[in-house]
């Protein structure tokens, strides 16, 4: 399969008049809630002559959300991906020039065929699939998101691990010339390479993702490039970009962010709005794009789906 | 008819300056500028004013003692009360555009989240200070007890970036930096009495205010 570069992609072809028109939305919801009259006057995108351009929908499938996707704008410049930076602007700002091809992904530990794999050997062949998943990130704040992508559960498959495996990890690159916080020397914000895990019944559960595309488009860089994991019902920094490594193990993966504060974030990780941050709350959440917030919900909406893998856990201990 | 001096022209210069990075903040609002979570922006922006404004406050004085230039104390009661309207105002933003005035989750906060607390202690401990600005005030306290009182800016600014500091998720470099920033000027007090006793000097006696025009 070839993989494009994000870069492919100019803005003038990803920023659409919809999502021009979206955000003047928010701004005039946010100038009326602000007691701002004028703002009609002040910003005269804000008149309803605008022509709303349609989004192109596609078809509806099985675990799709009908809420409003997010502009792609948004989705790719407001990114938590630290590797390239702290603030949410950085990603987009450092990752123009990042080389997501070629790219090789490792299959290690307790699988029938450990290697290193090209990423189009290791995904060719499986269908690509649409899914509007709600994002829910640790920091109180959604997006909405449509990616391409196909299931872990038929990557895993394939990948044939071995009986004793109880969990998959998985790794980011770790290449601090394309990074600049891989390479900070001071007051280091996580330790690198980043690190992700997954029971092996949540890896195989129907709703896991491995990402490959936004909006029907290559993934862009700031997004997690070239492939990332996609697990709606767990909070977004679950959700490990640019993987470079897949290992099936017996043992529990610590996380990158259970290591660095245990007593805050777990291995789980589930969205819970009943169990807060030690910090925040959790029971609800800032839609962007939205003035008002909105109530989270239990596993973020995906209860259905995943609520059996836990029935027998404390959600309070196992956060 | 009052005497001219450089003040009637540098209080009002300094008085716009402080009023740059808000104008700033609408700019960029009201351009699409900021981020797709505009809120949290306007939220971190405010906050971080606050404690930049608390760093140029209590600069004020070991600038002057350096170099002297008495009359600098004149625009520290702008500077700080600069400080108290962009905490008031990053306080706003949360009660209002956060938690759109839900007083119970608000109460709730304050007592569960320990960073909430600390910022809420810093507004407290400026809100008497904001208040007792005036001459009148200077008046009414006498310029001793005034003076002590207003010596509870340092455990605002402490609060401040305690508060900046419980907030921040990883990155801590930025909250260190105010701390370290906010020891160095508040060492830089303590040396300077250690100097003034062994000198045999009266605490402070020299930086009461004479005239309420200097404060």
């Amino acid at each position: 399969m070839l993989v494009k570069r994000a870069s492919d992609i100019s803005s003038s072809e990803i920023t659409s008049e919809h999502t021009y028109h979206n955000r003047r939305e928010f701004i005039k919801t946010a100038s009326a809630a602000l007691g701002i009259a004028a703002a009609g006057t002040i910003i005269p995108a804000c008149a309803p002559s605008v022509g709303a351009a349609a989004e192109p929908q596609a078809k509806k499938g099985q675990y799709d959300t009908t809420e409003k996707p997010t502009p792609i704008e948004d989705i790719t410049t407001y990114n938590n991906y630290y590797e390239f930076g702290i603030d949410k602007s950085d990603p987009a700002r450092n990752s123009k020039n990042f080389k997501s091809k070629p790219w090789s992904v490792k299959v290690e530990g307790m699988v029938k065929k450990p290697a290193t794999y090209n990423l189009e050997d290791l995904i060719k062949g499986l269908a690509l699939e649409d899914r509007i998943y709600r994002m829910r990130c640790v920091e109180a704040w959604s997006m909405v998101i449509p990616w391409q992508g196909f299931p872990l559960a038929n990557l895993i498959g394939r990948l044939e691990p071995l009986p004793s495996a109880k969990y998959v990890e998985f790794k980011t690159l770790l290449d601090p010339a394309q990074y600049p916080e891989q390479s900070r020397k001071f007051f280091k914000v996580l330790d690198w390479p980043y690190i992700e895990g997954l029971r092996m019944d949540e890896a195989t559960n129907p709703l896991a993702l491995i990402a490959t595309g936004i909006y029907g488009k290559p993934l862009p860089n700031q997004d997690g490039a070239p492939l990332r994991l996609v697990t709606p019902w767990k909070y977004g920094f679950k959700g490990i970009k640019a993987i470079v490594s897949i290992r099936f193990t017996d043992k529990q993966p610590v996380n990158t962010w259970q290591q660095q504060a245990p007593q805050e974030y777990g291995f789980y990780a589930n969205v819970n709005p009943n169990v807060d941050h030690p910090r925040w709350s959790q029971a609800r959440e800032r839609r962007i794009g939205e003035f008002f917030k909105r109530p989270t919900l239990m596993f973020n909406g995906y209860a259905e789906q995943v609520a059996q893998m836990y029935s027998e856990m404390d959600l309070r201990k196992n956060y | 008819m009052p005497k001219f001096n450089r003040w009637s022209i540098l209080k009002p210069v300094v008085f716009l300056a402080c009023l740059g990075p808000l104008a700033w903040l609408a700019y960029a609002a009201l351009t699409d500028q900021l981020s797709a979570n505009p809120i949290k922006d306007i939220t971190e922006f405010t906050g971080i004013w606050t404690l930049r404004f608390f760093m140029i406050t209590l600069s004020v004085t070991p600038l002057r003692r350096m170099t002297g230039w008495n009359s600098v104390v004149r625009i520290r009661r702008m500077f700080g009360l600069f400080t108290f309207f962009h905490g008031f105002l990053h306080l706003m933003t949360y009660v209002w555009l956060d938690q759109f005035f839900m007083f119970s989750e608000i109460v709730k906060d304050i007592m569960k989240r320990p960073f909430i607390t600390a910022g809420m202690t810093a507004f407290t401990l400026m809100l008497p200070l904001a208040v007792t600005s005036t001459k009148k005030w200077i008046g009414r306290l006498g310029g001793k007890r005034w003076q002590l009182l207003h010596r509870l800016v340092y455990f605002g600014a402490a609060a401040g970036v305690v508060h900046y500091y419980w907030f921040e998720k990883s990155d801590i470099q930025r909250p260190v930096g105010y701390g370290a920033l906010l020891g160095v000027l508040l060492l830089f007090r303590a040396w300077h009495a250690v100097r003034n006793r062994e000198r045999g000097l009266k605490p402070a006696a020299a930086d009461l205010p004479k005239h309420a025009s200097q404060i």
